[in-house]
């Protein structure tokens, strides 16, 4: 059984999935019955500045039938009084001396208020504080959130006020509603920050009702931007926290990253931790599904790891970042084609359409006699089960024309039935920025390129 | 269309709710060149007219349907699935093929349910056209020459257009109402519908050719053939057992033990309809076995499930009727021996082998006759069928025909009407020059 403990920056849990600052951790009862439910952790529901909700305060987008493939929130921070969570959070600790207790702020931009809010928190017997860099509605608008996550020289200052009044590790969150992730992230570890984390949401409308010709959801007709997470957002969350692990700065620093943005199950937690995080946020999908996900989530990275040797959580983190490269150094020389299973393939042709309309149109549809057939050429009078079953064509890849773009393997509805197949390479290995240096007329004049591309046997399909 | 089973032959399956059909439409894949499209005999774009659906754009998904097939909505009810569209859906091999024809019933229930127009005014060409005979085939031409502004006026015999849809499918799987509301729409696309009118008794081939541009001829069949056995004036009519079940339920007489003869889907309706008024024992009757029968296999299963018993290899030779009123049907044992011109075991009697069914009611079902006008028109026929080329004309030119009456070979059935009608549509339109 692999170990799912995790220490992060000093802060223990017993596996490293905690609920992440968020409606689900909003009050003492919620986290109580997610630790019953076996979470590892809880950054607790952001307290701090006074503030009032409203309401339809979540818009979702759903997709193709599937409900929630991302959320967004108009929703503050906690509305509750700041007492009554200060003393729940005690509560929670003081019974669940085991699990990690984070305490996620945002006041306003003053030392003084940092400084109190601190004191309290620690006071209240939390593990550590998260720092809320990343709300981007609302607490923005009066100079919090995001707008201190997306200028650096906040971000360090502010750090900087915590970290002189801290004694227990402070994160910082980060906001996705930035350029460069680096540079907020450098400056949060400039400052002392003990750990960082990401993301928090990103601006987003999440749609308009077409009936009310307005954006939704309606707050009493008005409507704007607010924050999106969940499924749909976890590419982005990956990029960001790889950014931070391939940075030579952050990376080589001891600060952990707790990742978050889109974990829905195992195998999403799973790729958080190759790519460098020490421990996992879960928030959408929790919202979705209740607290009883984490069984699923600890039981299938368990039996991930255990499957993959892994011992525990730290041998898994980062294991994926060796990979990250830039294009500049990619091999140019790689070769790999898509090669369809015809035992598997149920002839949907949504590979055979994807490719001929928005690819390279080197998959042909072939008869039981071997003609290559156009689509649709059936006479009108031809009908029946047997006939359209009995006739249809097999798409086939030819190879010699296919580039490798791989959409005919992701459009496929089958598993396992395109397989994007590795050719031993035509010529030497090479990347982009070898030509750059070598041959810098190559990469700047087009006649240049066509020798060569001449020279290297290279034909453009 | 409002949707009730309170009673024994209202129509079997729900219409989908709205989520049903979201969900079932949600897991079609939108194959493209799409196998369910070409196993339709009217290729209607399945793939896409589901997407349209899924996206909230029922509208365009019945126009996409009826563009294709004017009948939808009794084809998505009496289409033989299992051996069309669905029975072709790439993921009937290892799942659950789409449910294809709910949910073009769903689309064309939004249709005919909320008196939605799918097809808007078009400009006069100043061409006629008749067309003589309101079934499946007929109306479908009527339609599609009506939609692109031809005048058609279409003859009917009967009360009610219609055809078969009308009279002689059962209610379980069409109510009267669909192929009525179908029929408004088609005169609403400005085909004019003359009742009563029958070809030959009450207006002549010539007249026709005289007064319009062209003709099509949709006639269908015949009655149901003779069975040539003592007593046979007290057997029913299977097709008229049908009719009146969904003309008149309550005044159709079901015996308590009814026997069907034949074997193929009318038969199967017929024994539906007697079980589910209340007959306590149906039997069908059938010469052959049970690999040779021509009803659809879920037709079979379903009508086991009804209760329906089979008497398989069994030629009726007498109806015991003493004082007019049945007793018993008698029937000889049969063998199966060589293959014969239709393809199938020769059944063969078995010497001495009667026995007797004892019940009070013989249906027959035992197919239709082929079309009497054929031989009557003058025009060249094909086995008694009126011979067409490939255009779907006649020997005379300009007079053209489609549907049962032309169907020398194959399978007779509502969508393979539709599409004759479609395409001699479009050769008429063709010949028309506009």
């Amino acid at each position: 059984m692999a170990d799912l403990r995790i220490d992060f920056a000093g802060v223990r849990s017993p596996n490293p999935f905690w609920l992440a600052s968020a409606p689900p951790s909003n009050s003492g009862a919620q986290v109580h019955r997610a630790f019953e439910a076996g979470w590892g952790g809880a950054v607790w529901k952001t307290i701090g500045a006074p503030v009032l909700n409203v309401s339809n305060r979540y818009g979702a987008w759903h997709y193709g039938g599937q409900k929630m493939l991302a959320i967004n929130n108009v929703e503050l921070i906690s509305d509750r009084p700041l007492e009554v969570n200060l003393r729940e959070i005690a509560d929670v600790k003081r019974h669940w001396p085991d699990r990690a207790v984070v305490v996620s702020a945002m006041v306003e931009s003053k030392v003084e208020a940092w400084r109190d809010i601190v004191r309290r928190i620690e006071d209240s017997g939390a593990d550590a504080m998260e720092l809320n860099y990343g709300c981007p509605h609302g607490m923005s608008e009066r100079g919090m959130g995001s707008a201190v996550g997306q200028v650096p020289e906040y971000c360090e200052r502010i750090t900087g006020w915590v970290k002189d009044a801290a004694r227990i590790p402070v994160i910082v969150k980060l906001t996705p509603n930035i350029t460069n992730i680096v540079h907020p992230a450098r400056a949060a570890l400039s400052a002392g920050a003990d750990g960082l984390s990401l993301i928090n949401t990103l601006n987003s409308i999440v749609g308009v009702d077409l009936e009310r010709l307005e954006v939704t959801p309606s707050i009493g007709g008005k409507g704007g931007h607010g924050g999106y997470a969940g499924p749909a957002v976890k590419p982005i969350a990956l990029n960001m926290l790889a950014a931070l692990g391939t940075d030579g700065v952050i990376g080589g620093s001891a600060a952990p990253i707790s990742g978050m943005g889109g974990i829905s199950n195992w195998r999403d937690a799973a790729e958080f931790l190759l790519l460098g995080a020490a421990s996992l946020q879960v928030c959408t999908a929790v919202m979705h599904f209740g607290f009883r996900i984490i069984e699923d989530l600890c039981d299938g990275l368990s039996n991930w790891m255990d499957a993959k040797g892994f011992l525990s959580v730290a041998e898994v983190r980062g294991k994926a970042l060796r990979g990250i490269s830039d294009f500049k150094d990619f091999d140019l020389a790689f070769r790999a084609v898509a090669r369809i299973d015809p035992a598997r393939c149920i002839r949907c042709n949504l590979c055979y359409v994807a490719c001929n309309d928005t690819a390279h149109q080197c998959i042909d549809l072939i008869a039981a006699d071997g003609r290559v057939v156009e689509p649709y050429s059936y006479d009108a009078r031809s009908n029946g089960r047997q006939e359209a079953v009995g006739s249809r064509p097999q798409p086939r890849v030819r190879e010699q024309d296919c580039v490798g773009c791989r959409l005919c393997y992701n459009v496929c509805p089958v598993e396992k039935c395109i397989e994007m197949v590795e050719l031993p390479p035509c010529r030497e290995s090479v990347t982009w920025d070898e030509i750059s240096k070598k041959q810098p007329e190559v990469t700047q004049d087009w006649e240049a390129m066509e020798r060569y591309r001449k020279a290297q046997g290279i034909h453009i399909h | 269309m409002p949707h009730s089973q309170d009673t024994p032959l209202a129509e079997l399956l729900p219409p989908l709710s709205e989520h049903e059909a979201l969900v079932e439409a949600n897991r079609c894949l939108f194959c493209y060149d799409a196998p369910c499209t070409h196993a339709c005999p009217t290729h209607i774009d399945v793939p896409r007219f589901i997407k349209k659906i899924s996206t909230g754009n029922t509208l365009g998904s019945a126009r996409t349907i009826l563009e294709a097939n004017l009948l939808g909505a009794t084809c998505a009810r009496v289409c033989p699935v299992e051996e069309l569209c669905e029975g072709a859906c790439v993921l009937g091999a290892e799942h659950k093929p789409i449910t294809i024809g709910r949910l073009q019933r769903y689309s064309m229930d939004f249709v005919y349910g909320g008196d939605v127009q799918v097809f808007g005014p078009v400009r006069a060409t100043g061409k006629k056209v008749a067309v003589v005979g309101a079934g499946a085939a007929g109306l479908a031409c009527a339609g599609e020459l009506a939609r692109r502004g031809h005048a058609v006026v279409l003859f009917e015999k009967r009360e009610l257009a219609g055809g078969l849809s009308t009279y002689g499918i059962i209610g379980l799987r069409e109510p009267v109402a669909v192929a009525q509301a179908e029929i408004e729409m088609i005169r609403r696309l400005g085909v004019e519908i003359r009742n009563g009118v029958e070809l030959c008794r009450d207006v002549a081939l010539a007249d026709l050719q005289a007064q319009f541009d062209a003709v099509f001829i949709s006639v269908g069949l015949g009655g149901a053939p003779a069975l040539g056995i003592p007593g046979e004036e007290h057997i029913v009519d299977g097709l008229e057992y049908i009719e009146q079940s969904k003309m008149d339920a309550g005044m159709l007489r079901v015996g308590r033990r009814a026997a069907v003869i034949g074997a193929g889907n009318t038969a199967i309706d017929c024994a539906t309809v007697a079980k589910r008024l209340g007959a306590e024992e149906v039997t069908i009757v059938y010469r052959r076995s049970e690999s040779e029968v021509s009803a659809y296999r879920h037709e079979m299963e379903f009508v086991r499930k009804e209760g329906v018993d089979f008497c398989f290899l069994a030629q009726p030779v007498k109806v015991h009727a003493p004082e007019d009123r049945v007793t018993a049907l008698e029937c000889l044992r049969m063998s199966l021996g060589a293959v014969d011109t239709s393809g199938r075991p020769a059944p063969v009697a078995v010497a001495g082998s009667e026995f007797v069914l004892a019940v009070d009611q013989v249906i027959k079902a035992i197919g239709q006759q082929k079309p009497p006008l054929a031989q009557a028109l003058g025009l060249k026929t094909q086995r008694g069928y009126i011979d067409v080329n490939a255009e779907f004309e006649t020997s005379a030119r300009n007079v053209f025909a489609g549907g049962d009456c032309i169907r020398a070979s194959g399978v007779c059935s509502t969508v393979m009407a539709v599409q004759d009608g479609k395409l001699a549509a479009r050769a008429i339109e063709k010949r028309l020059g506009s």
